[in-house]
């Protein structure tokens, strides 16, 4: 009895959370179709199954050359995090093992100019970058994007630190290893797994990021976000190209980010709800 | 505990993040302080000068100002509400058994992956389109007009497509915080009879608190500067129908060359964002001691 209304209960419920998931799914699941049609079949009303022509992805990287955006996006997502991991790492580090009064206070702080309007500096930095060659560059948008995300990661790897006990160095020490012994062999393979998903999120916000790179770039460093932006005034027929070339700039991290939804909550929530 | 020496490589270590993130913030900033009280345009640079608080003056008297400030404040108080309410829905009925859990959370959690501009532009021309979008091919199928989304209600159709975008966000961080609960009360509280509506506000509702507060928190950072979803769909318009304060200082600033009024909004915008940021740190960082 008891079993009959348990598999009655899952039977609705699977039911309605698949009706649900894959609504909130279609959006994408539709866009991917769409990229499989021609550009006629694409306007000719809705249909879930594609003809399976592979045109328009031929056609978006003939005419804008999709790789060099993609390129770009690599470039600067890892980029700006193997940066912000340089510089964070040692802060979040002596945060979580050496904390001080004021420690809690400067990770608030940090957090606190993430909230900073981007556009009530956009023309500061604007001139900044104008005046110091770095409109357009790799370079400067990838420091831009570090700076960014930097709270982020101070915070994430904090979180993950303050949780390798610290008893843990001193049996180390006592057993006679060296400073070096101990962050090869001790510190090192339990601080991994924390900068693993600190770097696998902070990538996912830094390819994502759709302020700067679309106003700092033009065309040399100009990433996904940027190209599928000059998308939105219409030419003719385009809906299969929007559609292949979107799919194109959301795969790789769509994947990515399957992988990463239990980092991504701990790592956006800093630490509050894992 | 804590000797001098490793105090002071402590601090030695921390610098650099402090150091960057302090330069990063007050620069820039106080540029656009001191722009807001000049006349600037770079493609009249004789008028140049000291104007006092002529540009909030301008600023405050031009008619999108408020439409601005209002249409931001829409956008992230319906977009929170949306995402709450549905999160929390969406979560409990994930939490419960079903088939396919791990594909089911995949499928939900996709759209946070989506970039601003992707998710903007799929909605504007694959879904909302008035005459190729599958909401037209719906209304058509049931023999009504097709609805002129960016046309007539063009904040509704920002809302719903920001709103797609977070909903997964809320719903992951309420699914873990709910699977966090410990399984022993509920069933205490069953056994003391009590219903799923009751069980729900004294236990589940409690219990989530600390996750709802950080996705308000989270969300409010990002929604108080949407930007991309703006620019690739209603520019703003029609009119300012669709302008937040992010999108009205960028056509100061980029669009219209005038940089003192664009400053003025900037800075109205950190004061905006400081008074919404003052609520929410308190409440994380009352959640952050538990």
């Amino acid at each position: 009895m008891a079993r009959a209304v348990t598999t009655q209960h899952k039977t609705i419920a699977t039911a309605a959370a698949w009706i649900v998931a894959l609504l909130i799914f279609f959006p994408i699941l539709y866009t991917i179709i769409t990229s499989f049609k021609s550009e006629q079949e694409a306007i000719q009303g809705f249909a879930l199954i594609p003809s399976g022509t592979t045109e328009s992805y031929a056609e978006v990287q003939a005419q804008s050359g999709y790789f060099k955006f993609f390129l770009n996006s690599v470039i600067l997502s890892v980029g700006s995090t193997i940066l912000a991991l340089l510089v964070a790492v040692p802060a979040a580090w002596s945060m979580a093992f050496s904390p001080s009064k004021r420690t809690k206070d400067i990770l608030m702080w940090m957090l606190s100019t993430k909230m900073m309007p981007a556009v009530a500096v956009l023309f500061p930095i604007y001139l900044i970058f104008r005046d110091t060659g770095l409109l357009d560059s790799r370079i400067g948008l990838t420091v831009m994007l570090m700076l960014i995300n930097l709270p982020i990661v101070v915070w994430m790897l904090y979180t993950y630190f303050r949780e390798i006990p610290g008893e843990i160095l001193e049996a180390a020490r006592m057993d006679g290893a060296s400073l070096w012994n101990e962050i090869i062999y001790v510190l090192t393979p339990m601080a991994v797994p924390g900068i693993a998903s600190t770097m696998l999120l902070n990538i996912i916000l830094a390819w994502n990021e759709a302020f700067w790179t679309i106003r700092l770039t033009t065309t040399n460093a100009a990433p996904l976000t940027a190209f599928i932006s000059s998308f939105s005034s219409p030419q003719g027929l385009f809906w299969a190209k929007l559609s292949a070339a979107s799919t194109l700039a959301i795969a790789p991290i769509l994947i990515m980010g399957w992988f990463s939804q239990k980092q991504l909550v701990r790592g956006l929530t800093f630490g509050a709800v894992k | 505990m804590a000797t001098q020496q490793t105090r002071s490589l402590a601090r030695f270590m921390m610098a650099p993040s402090v150091i960057l993130l302090f330069v990063w913030m007050i620069v820039p900033l106080a540029f656009t302080l001191w722009f807001s009280f000049q006349q600037y345009n770079p493609l009249n640079p004789i008028r140049d000068g000291f104007v006092g608080f002529s540009n909030y003056r301008l600023f405050y008297d031009n008619p999108a100002f408020f439409a601005a400030i209002l249409n931001t404040l829409t956008i992230v108080l319906a977009v929170l509400l949306i995402t709450i309410i549905g999160g929390i829905l969406l979560a409990l009925l994930l939490d419960q058994p079903i088939w396919g859990q791990g594909v089911v959370r995949i499928l939900v959690i996709s759209p946070f992956f989506v970039m601003p501009p992707v998710a903007a532009l799929v909605w504007k021309n694959m879904i909302m389109h008035p005459q190729y979008g599958v909401f037209a091919d719906i209304a058509r199928f049931f023999g009504t007009q097709p609805i002129d989304w960016f046309g007539q209600h063009p904040l509704t159709a920002v809302i719903i497509i920001v709103a797609w975008q977070w909903l997964p966000f809320a719903t992951l961080i309420l699914l873990t915080s709910l699977q966090s609960l410990d399984g022993e009360q509920k069933e205490a509280a069953e056994m003391d009879g009590a219903g799923f509506i009751s069980r729900f506000i004294y236990l589940t509702l409690p219990h989530m608190s600390r996750a709802i507060t950080v996705v308000i928190l989270i969300q409010t950072i990002f929604l108080l500067s949407i930007y991309a979803e703006i620019l690739v769909t209603t520019n703003g318009g029609p009119g300012y129908a669709s302008t937040n304060l992010p999108f009205l200082v960028y056509q100061k600033a980029l669009l219209e060359f005038k940089i003192g009024q664009a400053s003025a909004g900037g800075v109205i915008a950190v004061i905006l964002a400081n008074i919404v940021a003052f609520f929410a740190m308190r409440a994380v960082g009352k959640n952050l001691d538990k």
